[in-house]
């Protein structure tokens, strides 16, 4: 095989001095970065061995008079720094490599190493988690306002603040009627809803994608925190049960674990259309990853690869999309809110408007920055807009149409804290679902490197030695305090703007002012630049 | 710069005084009682809100219209006539008073819906004429402001202390069974006539103390069902809520009331499954009109007013009763000013109402 | 004695009278007709009695360390703001805000307070704020309170009206609060604790309700006819817990 081009993008560094060699790395390490040093000579003699018997005798030697010490090849590290999150005596370092390329603002060292390893494999460059590339960030060039004297703040820690969301359809105006007895009661039947105690959910992230361990940390810690989370398009495994009143039940194009029993139990149904991350695009569980857990909850036979088409083969047109709302309506006996998920891209408006009229009482858009578990770096990079334009569009629009109540906006893709959580409720955004946050929470490093199954987090792999890492108690433990510091972070907030409830946010565009933005930008986001009064 | 052109933050004083008998009485006493609370506004508005003072024309709408030139005016009459059978116009009398500089012209049209503009509207009923002809005048007709468009009503307002406005006005010499003020407390100079308060639509008006928070919303969410929102005055929004919710969807006053200043989760929830279910409704279907952040406002009509307080009463508002009247105000001092013996006095609670109206005699609190 | 008619006079030449009789050793001053106007004793700090016969405005007692006023009448919002010394005593009702960030001196109120009341109160060495409700509070009652001691006596309820309204002593991380008879839990804010009273709190509590009893013509008995309560912060760092770093 002829030498590869590629350098190693970063090196793993172990200081001697401080490596007590207890293994733990060695053990650790989901992408046999870290070896023994015998291990690995023993493994580099084999490709050397045949019919070289001295060579053998050689190797003996060296075992034999030099102590064993660990090694790593660093061309296969991934950067999760699992190794060095976990060794006892701070032994291992990940430092970027400093072979330095020849200094070029167009031919960047990312763009070289991609070209070397497609003209190596001729293959399409695959990637996980959102793109990651240096595009302006709206949500970087928004502030919220406060209140100075006209209108007080509002003390978060001792006076009511409520946070308290729903989503679902919601009717232009209510009913009521007087009872024999003279009492006012309501009269309007209420359309499917759901409540949820802090404006945050979890996205879809199937089982497949992820550990069972992982998507049961997600289950407690949306119950215990009166959210939801949502099961992807892998159905829903018999573990989650328990927690089904607090799960959005996905529909993807492959329709992995659909059947009426799994429509029934989840808390609200989603037709997935697209994600951020790779809009247009399907998906692709390898058979390798289909083992008896994921085979029985997709309902596939186990080692069968779960190819999610790009699109639903049942619907090619909005009116489609409107006959697999009411289906699912149908078989949820029209007591559950109905979802349509789509990416972000350039007419997201009017295909809103399209979904809100089409039936659906949920629209979750996900912004270019939303993550995934695998997709093609091409399309991850260079597809779909920003979520903040996209959502801010999208309310507007529906609000001029008249037909903003008719659906709730969940947005997501790329929110990183309260404060993109704020803008977003501010932009119009009902909800907002947090994924790669969410994941980080549990340890995550960002790696993009979900669709290689090695996860050493124990996070996106299927590898019983890697997903037992997940403690689903500690898991949830750390979604739950996630989401109660943002949540208290978001309450900081609306009593620095004077309110003491979400509503009074959503969609207050008053509230937030540009900086750096162009004119038209400003007009799209439908907010004005800093600087300028009410 | 002036009012509607940019967001103006104003603290104020409120007062109001009502005969629940309908016995009319001159504007003397709400006069006394703004006055009382001359340190509250500071001489950049003033106004009056005034029911029962026109018998004479009871069934026909008053038209009060504001021009600043001649030729507002004469557009503006030409679409009333268009629209309107004047049964009688004339100006509005007014006398000089030495701080007030400047003031615009004032007229008032005493009018009926012509019958072929009512069958245009399809269905619709004449209020709702009434509120688009009040829309196109002020958003449409330059240098013209329709004040207010109520029966038997009148609202009269304008730059300057309340009790300067008064006297320009000659309220003393007109009598109602229910008067409302406002003296205002702008942070900036509007030096518009039409941007004083109360504010009217038909023959709800409001005056209001605080400015609310959640504006951008409540006025977004207005937008949703066609109204233009011209002034930036959060009065402008109470108004207009209270047309949307009580007049257009039929939300009775109280739970109109509690749609503007909801209860919290947490009483709700202790609250029994059917009154739970009901304002979590109320939350869900109105949360974007809720009024969050100080107020406490008085919205007056044909027949009664009521008082609200916002949720946490971040304002004052006191309530006092002696006889057949019921007074409000946002110091107690206010209301005393005008009877010092009260039977009783109370203060309005957070998020709760004083609804006062006429002949049942009764004060219905909450 | 100095004896003023107040109709019709604007606040600031009332109490520019007031603190010229002071200043010249006057050492009681009543004032006739009061409606509503503001800072009466605002920063006073003479040892003078007020009687005042109205409804004073806004402000009255704010930042005075001295004086000893009487009002004869309700009182509105804000009195005894940022008081540091001095007593005054309201026949009547008094409004919100009474006893904001009030760090010494004794405020009695013969009947209700409304919202905010005796809110951040504190206590500084030698300097212990007391505030008297003989009636009933509103929300936020003893909200932030950090010193000094609050007491309701919720004289005259009607059977089934809460002694104080929700959000009672909400953030509180000091001082101690004694309500005469019952709370209800969901009405407590999460920072104070429920506890009986033992008899250091009776030593101090007794002589407080002679003292309003001595004011509004009260038998102790009656006010002593049911068990107290106190409240007390559980922490002095209520929120040690709420930040990272």
């Amino acid at each position: 095989m002829a030498r590869s081009y590629l350098p190693p993008e970063y090196i793993v560094d172990i200081n001697r001095d401080k490596c007590r060699r207890c293994g733990l790395c060695v053990r650790g390490c989901g992408f046999s970065v870290l070896k023994w040093a015998h291990t690995d000579w023993q493994e580099k003699m084999g490709t050397f061995k045949d019919g070289q018997d001295d060579l053998g005798v050689v190797y003996q030697r060296i075992v034999e008079t030099t102590p064993d010490y660990i090694v790593a090849d660093s061309s296969l590290c991934r950067q999760c720094h699992y190794c060095v999150s976990h060794c006892p005596e701070g032994a291992i370092n990940v430092i970027k490599n400093p072979v330095a390329y020849r200094a070029n603002e167009h031919w960047a060292a990312h763009h070289m190493r991609n070209i070397w390893l497609q003209a190596e494999t001729g293959g399409v460059l695959l990637t996980g988690s959102g793109n990651d590339k240096a595009y302006f960030s709206y949500f970087d060039h928004m502030v919220l306002d406060a209140c100075q004297v006209t209108n007080p703040s509002i003390d978060p820690l001792r006076e009511p603040m409520e946070l308290r969301s729903f989503l679902g359809e919601r009717p232009d105006g209510l009913e009521f009627e007087r009872t024999p007895e003279g009492q006012v009661r309501l009269k309007t039947q209420l359309p499917p809803h759901v409540q949820l105690e802090t404006p945050i959910i979890f996205p879809a992230m199937s089982y497949g994608a992820i550990s069972l361990n992982v998507q049961k940390a997600f289950a407690m810690a949306a119950k215990a925190s009166g959210t939801l989370m949502n099961t992807g398009e892998g159905g829903m495994h018999q573990d989650l049960y328990p927690y089904a009143d607090h799960m959005i039940v996905q529909v993807a194009s492959g329709r992995f674990g659909v059947n009426p029993g799994y429509l029934r139990r989840g808390r609200i149904a989603e037709i997935k259309i697209g994600q951020g991350a790779k809009p247009g695009i399907g998906g692709h569980l390898p058979g390798e990853k289909v083992d008896s857990g994921v085979s029985q909850t997709r309902m596939i036979p186990i080692g069968s690869d779960a190819i999610s088409p790009a699109p639903h083969h049942d619907i090619y047109s909005i009116e489609d999309l409107a006959q697999l709302i009411y289906a699912l309506k149908e078989a949820t006996e029209y007591i559950k809110p109905v979802s349509v998920k789509i990416s972000a891209v350039h007419n997201v408006a009017a295909i809103a408007s399209g979904i809100a009229r089409a039936g659906a009482d949920i629209i979750t858009i996900d912004g270019f920055r939303g993550g995934t578990g695998a997709a093609p770096l091409i399309i991850r990079d260079h597809v779909g807009i920003p979520i903040e334009v996209a959502l801010a569009t999208v309310d507007e629009r529906l609000r001029r149409e008249g037909i903003r109540n008719r659906v709730s906006i969940v947005a997501s893709g790329g929110i990183r804290h309260s404060g993109d959580v704020a803008k977003a409720i501010a932009l119009g955004a009902d909800a907002v679902a947090i994924g790669t946050a969410a994941l980080i929470a549990l340890g995550c490093h960002v790696c993009q490197s979900c669709f290689t199954g090695n996860c050493s987090w124990g996070i996106a792999t299927q590898r019983p030695e890697l997903t037992a890492r997940q403690d689903p108690e500690r898991g949830a433990e750390l979604l739950t305090n996630l989401l109660r510091g943002w949540s208290r972070e978001l309450k900081e907030i609306l009593g620095a703007l004077g309110l003491n409830s979400i509503e009074s946010l959503r969609g207050s565009r008053l509230r937030l002012r540009g900086v750096g933005l162009s004119k038209q930008e400003l007009d799209l986001l439908g907010i004005k630049p800093a600087g300028e009064g009410a | 710069m002036r009012e509607g052109m940019v967001r103006i933050p104003s603290g104020c004083a409120i007062s109001a005084i009502m005969n629940v008998k309908g016995i009319r009485f001159n504007g003397e006493a709400i006069i006394r009682s703004i006055t009382c609370m001359h340190e509250r506004s500071n001489g950049l508005g003033g106004g009056f809100a005034a029911y029962g003072i026109y018998p004479r024309f009871r069934d026909l709408y008053a038209l009060h219209l504001l021009y600043e030139s001649d030729r507002g005016r004469i557009d503006a009459e030409s679409f009333i006539k268009d629209n309107f059978v004047v049964e009688h116009s004339e100006s509005i009398p007014t006398r000089p008073v030495v701080s007030i500089t400047d003031p615009p012209m004032f007229y008032r049209y005493f009018v009926s819906v012509r019958p072929d503009s009512l069958d245009a509207l399809r269905g619709e009923d004449e209020a709702e004429l009434l509120v688009r002809a009040t829309m196109t005048v002020n958003n449409c007709i330059r240098d013209a402001f329709m004040v207010s468009a109520g029966k038997n009503m009148g609202v009269f307002k304008g730059v300057g202390f309340p009790e300067d406005i008064a006297r320009f006005f000659r309220l003393e010499e007109y009598e109602g069974y229910l008067w409302t003020a406002h003296g205002r407390f702008p942070t900036n100079t509007p030096g518009w006539w039409g941007g004083a308060h109360p504010f009217g639509i038909l023959d709800w008006t409001v005056v209001h103390n605080g400015e609310v928070s959640s504006y951008g919303i409540n006025k977004r969410y207005l937008e949703m069902f066609g109204y233009h929102l011209t002034l930036q005055t959060d009065t402008e929004v109470v108004a207009y809520l209270f047309d949307l919710l009580h007049r257009r969807q039929k939300v009775p006053l109280n739970l109109v009331a509690r749609a503007l200043a909801s209860p919290f989760w947490k009483d709700i929830d202790r609250m029994p499954e059917e009154e739970r279910a009901m304002y979590k409704a109320i939350r869900m279907v109105y949360g974007p009109a809720m009024l969050n952040g100080p107020f406490s406002i008085i919205v007056a009509f044909n027949g009664g007013m009521m008082g609200l307080n916002d949720r946490i009463k971040l304002r004052p508002l006191s309530c006092g009763k002696k006889d057949d009247f019921v007074l409000m105000g946002s110091e107690e001092s206010a209301i005393r000013s005008i009877v010092g013996d009260l039977d009783e006095v109370w203060d309005v609670r957070a998020g709760e109402m004083a609804l006062v109206q006429l002949e049942e005699g009764g004060v219905a609190v909450g | 004695m100095l004896r003023l008619d107040a109709a019709g006079v604007h606040y600031r030449e009332l109490n520019r009278m007031i603190k010229a009789a002071a200043r010249d050793g006057e050492t009681e001053i009543i004032l006739d007709n009061i409606n509503g106007q503001r800072y009466i004793g605002t920063g006073m700090e003479e040892d003078v009695l007020i009687r005042i016969n109205g409804v004073p405005g806004n402000d009255l007692a704010a930042f005075m360390s001295g004086p000893t006023i009487h009002v004869y009448g309700n009182a509105q919002d804000g009195v005894a703001n940022t008081m540091n010394a001095g007593t005054v005593v309201i026949g009547g009702n008094a409004g919100d805000v009474l006893g904001y960030g009030m760090r010494g001196g004794k405020v009695f109120v013969r009947g209700k307070v409304g919202y905010r009341v005796g809110i951040h109160m504190k206590q500084y060495q030698n300097l212990v704020p007391l505030l008297v409700v003989g009636g009933t509070a509103g929300k936020f009652f003893g909200e932030y309170m950090a010193g000094g001691i609050l007491v309701v006596l919720g004289l005259g309820r009607k059977p089934g009206e809460p002694i104080t309204d929700d959000y009672l002593a909400t953030g509180m991380h000091g001082g101690v609060i004694y309500l005469r008879g019952e709370v209800d839990e969901h009405r407590l804010g999460a920072e104070p604790r429920v506890f009986e009273l033992d008899d250091q709190d009776h030593a101090l509590l007794d002589p407080i309700i002679k003292e309003y009893c001595r004011y509004f013509d009260t038998d102790p008995a009656r006010v002593k006819d049911r068990p107290f309560v106190k409240l007390m912060p559980y922490s002095h760092r209520p929120y040690g817990r709420l930040y990272a770093f």
